[in-house]
């Protein structure tokens, strides 16, 4: 519907919609954006291992530490989350409250694997001597890949509020947005971590 | 208990801090006193600290920018003053130790605490009002930026008092940033007030391209929308992707300091250069984050005051996009002598002359937009002239800078800091001052006094050409930068006449205090009751000054470039407004206390990390975290703004209009 205008003289429109925000559609693209961002976080942190992966300061270099089987058993975790976290979203469009919180508990659990295991991976290097402070190649490896890890945790602090949302308020709309956006997040993590696997490790030991 | 905080981080011994330090805590507490006696905090908790209305924040932005104006131009008459004697065997007053933490602070305090608020609260006032909307996309996280921005602010300050500022520079290059050169806690109080301030800005970032994305008014399309809003977008998409570079790069540094690691420090393969490339890749894309909303600024004013439209508003909008491109193609140019190589060091030459074409557009643009208007030389205009000449000189130099021999001979020299301010100056600060004397009556209902507005416009021009001129000249003989003393004595008559600049600069702030007392004594008589007092083209003057809650009772259905414009001449041809809407109840954004109190547990956070206190690190990401799960449980975040309540201001304000616009006669 048209009506005349008291912005002296135009046309406008009345409808209920603009008295609602269209909060998922924003939320969501907001949310995008934010994570463009971390992306070039992220980038920046790429570029500053490019720049110092030789730099190993006469110190053990990728070739010497990694184990690609240990890391294709972590990585598989994560991809597998990714693969529940999908689930846990279908469940939710279907309005299926308690499949939805299987799922997102089964991408809880993939995601404390894999967590357990890059933690159990630092402490192993550190324990060698190949801490974050021994060479410059290795202080951007551990940022990299603990900003990611970082990244994994609060994904997870963020899962456990939001299961308790959902455990409370039920899949609302504003809820289905929430997951929306945390799903979002962590596929994006997933995708993070194919670039640190590749450029890490496979470059890496290579 | 209390890390490395003890009672001697406090500098007793040294007059000018101390001084300092103890007027700030003096005024700060006589205002505090006074708003508690008035009883104000009830008002100012409600309508100010937990507001989330884009127009408050924006207000609040502004005024956190004027305040550390003063504060950063203290920095500044301070440095000149020395500088002014401490000429062969005199020693200015200023110790070297000391010197260091104040131009440290200047640039740091005039970058980050007045030029970004600045833009960011003229951008959060202006765009939604100009876009013909209710508020940005994510109004409590607009409240949160502010308030983090805030939380930088205290904590820069505190160090004036409590331990010591970094002596480094505003971008604290390594190594001399690193632990073994910079033990103190200088740095830290530079690391963490800017990684605070920063999450503000790139939370406000997203907030505003998610607005002007996703939000405009029915028919505001993108080539519709007002050059300020498309160089508001420019500048937002320029923080979301320049931003995180500096989140990053401070965070290196931060694990460098804290954890031993060896990003740029000297030994174990640590490489201080790639700090000066990750920080300029932000960095250069920052200085068209604040010069970018100027342009739009003066493309509204210069239209605005020569009742014309723009010229070439097309070619402004590429020109804008243009530069917000290239931006990331130029960030070499500050350490051509790092000696990259002739082809590296050409490309990067190049691009930054390239840059300055879509600059000289908009330039030509303003120049033909006032060819053949009728031109009304009141102070936004002026800024907006006063802008064009200077402007244009700081460019030239610039160019010239771009040419890597040349940069060779004048890096780091007083040139490069004359060309800078040039810039700084007569692009970024005269284009906040332009949009703070043009929006302040939309702000408040009533104008700035246009008398002391003129007389500080001319003491800043000409004592910004006073100050920075000579430094060209010395600058050019070999004097260099961050420099406490100086055995030259030829260069002591320029560095005399750039303190006099200076004090003619202090002068025109007077008159801006003044200005604004005045200005509120007299709000009766500079009333404008209109709601457009410029006779202005974009929308935001098509609401009541000050404009209700929700902006508009009904949003406006915009029909082509220059909304209000074309509304306004048809009403005035018809002389009648066109007949009364349908009032429907407006939903608005409740207000929220999630803002003051996240960025509470932030400062509480930052001052823990910056003096090793850790147990209070944990508080402080406890509360962060209880904030975030707080504000995410909140179901009822909303009110109703009911239909005869938007019904009677909305009547009132076309009462008023019929009074005041419709008289102003036919269209030319």
């Amino acid at each position: 519907m048209t009506v005349q205008s008291p912005v002296l003289g135009d046309h406008l429109h009345s409808h209920d919609e603009e008295h609602h925000h269209d909060f998922a559609g924003t939320t969501t693209l907001g949310f995008w954006i934010y994570l463009m961002s971390d992306c070039i976080l992220f980038a920046a942190l790429f570029a500053a291992f490019a720049v110092l992966r030789g730099a190993t300061a006469g110190g053990p270099g990728a070739k010497d530490l990694f184990d690609l089987s240990y890391v294709a058993v972590e990585t598989t975790f994560l991809l597998v989350s990714s693969f529940t976290y999908g689930m846990a979203m279908i469940a939710a469009e279907k309005q299926r409250r308690s499949t939805t919180l299987v799922w997102l508990g089964l991408t809880l659990l993939m995601g404390l694997g894999f967590m357990g295991m890059e933690l159990h991976e630092f402490g192993e290097l550190i324990e060698k001597g190949a801490g974050p402070d021994h060479s410059a190649f290795l202080s951007s490896f551990f940022t990299l890949v603990g900003t990611h890890g970082l990244h994994v945790t609060a994904g997870m602090i963020w899962m456990v509020t939001l299961i308790v949302h959902v455990l409370r308020g039920g899949l609302t709309e504003k809820n289905i947005t929430r997951l929306t956006c945390l799903s979002l997040f962590w596929h994006f993590l997933d995708i993070v971590w194919i670039g640190v696997f590749t450029t890490v490790y496979l470059l890496g030991v290579a | 208990m209390f890390g490395k905080l003890t009672w001697n981080a406090i500098p007793y011994n040294e007059p000018i801090p101390m001084a300092a330090g103890a007027a700030v805590v003096i005024v700060v507490a006589i205002v505090l006193l006074w708003i508690t006696i008035k009883g104000h905090w009830p008002y100012l908790w409600r309508e100010w600290i937990t507001s989330v209305d884009h127009k408050r924040i924006g207000v609040m932005y502004c005024l956190l920018a004027l305040v550390m104006l003063l504060r950063g131009f203290s920095d500044a008459i301070m440095m000149r003053s020395h500088l002014a004697f401490a000429a062969g065997d005199g020693q200015g007053y200023l110790p070297p130790e000391h010197y260091n933490q104040i131009f440290s602070a200047h640039g740091v305090i005039m970058i980050f605490f007045t030029a970004m608020p600045f833009v960011i609260g003229l951008m959060n006032f202006v765009v939604p009002l100009q876009l013909g909307i209710r508020d940005v996309a994510f109004p409590t996280l607009n409240s949160v930026s502010l308030w983090l921005t805030a939380s930088g602010v205290l904590l820069i300050n505190a160090s004036l008092v409590i331990g010591e500022f970094a002596r480094t520079g505003w971008l604290a290059y390594p190594p001399l940033s690193e632990l073994q050169f910079s033990p103190d806690v200088g740095v830290d109080y530079y690391l963490w007030s800017l990684q605070i301030s920063g999450v503000g800005t790139l939370l406000s970032g997203i907030n505003l391209v998610t607005t002007i994305l996703k939000m405009r008014a029915p028919g505001m399309t993108y080539t519709r929308m007002p050059v300020f809003c498309w160089t508001a977008l420019a500048s937002n998409l320029l923080i979301v992707a320049a931003f995180p570079v500096l989140t990053a790069t401070f965070a290196l540094l931060t694990l460098d300091r804290y954890l031993g690691f060896h990003f740029f420090t000297n030994d174990h393969g640590g490489n201080a250069m790639m700090y000066l490339n990750l920080i300029w890749v932000w960095g250069h894309p920052e200085v068209y984050i604040l010069i970018l909303p100027a342009f739009g600024v003066f493309s509204e004013v210069v239209s605005t005051f020569s009742s014309k439209p723009l010229f070439g508003y097309r070619s402004m909008i590429l020109a804008t996009m243009c530069i917000c491109i290239l931006s990331f193609l130029v960030w070499l140019h500050h350490f051509f002598t790092m000696g990259a190589g002739a082809d590296v060091n050409g490309f990067f030459g190049i691009m930054t002359m390239v840059i300055a074409v879509p600059t000289g557009v908009k330039v030509f643009n303003w120049m033909f937009t006032m060819y053949g208007g009728r031109v009304r030389f009141e102070v936004p205009i002026l800024w907006t002239i006063g802008f064009m000449v200077t402007f244009v000189i700081g460019g030239l130099t610039g160019v010239l800078m771009a040419v890597p021999p040349v940069d060779f001979v004048l890096h780091n020299s007083l040139f490069l800091v004359a060309h800078f301010h040039n810039v700084a100056i007569g692009g970024v600060l005269f284009g906040a001052f332009a949009g703070y004397t043009y929006w302040f009556p939309k702000a408040f209902g009533f104008k700035l006094h246009e008398g002391l507005g003129k007389a500080a416009f001319w003491c800043w021009l000409f004592g910004f050409y006073l100050a920075f001129m000579p430094l060209y000249v010395i600058g050019l003989m070999g004097a260099t930068r961050r420099m406490q003393h100086y055995d030259d004595m030829t260069w002591q008559p320029w560095m005399m006449c750039a303190f006099a600049g200076a004090a003619l600069i202090l002068l025109g702030i007077v008159f801006q205090v003044l200005q604004l007392i005045v200005s509120i004594r007299q709000r009766e008589q500079l009333a404008d009751i209109s709601g457009d007092p410029w006779d202005g083209r974009s929308l935001e003057w098509a609401t009541t000054s000050p404009p209700a809650v929700f902006n508009f009772a009904v949003m406006p259905d915009v029909q082509g470039e220059e909304a209000y414009w074309g509304i306004k001449q048809r009403a005035i041809e018809l002389q009648k407004l066109v007949d009364e809407p349908d009032y429907e109840p407006i939903e608005m954004p409740r207000n929220s206390p999630t803002g003051i109190v996240s960025a509470f547990f932030a400062s509480i956070l930052g001052f823990a990390l910056i003096w090793h206190i850790w147990w209070l690190v944990g508080v402080g990401l406890a509360g962060a975290y209880a904030v975030f799960v707080v504000f995410a449980w909140r179901i009822e975040d909303e009110y109703i703004v009911p239909a005869a309540e938007v019904a009677r201001l909305d009547r009132e304000r076309r009462r008023i209009r019929v009074e005041t616009i419709l008289p102003r006669g036919k269209p030319v």
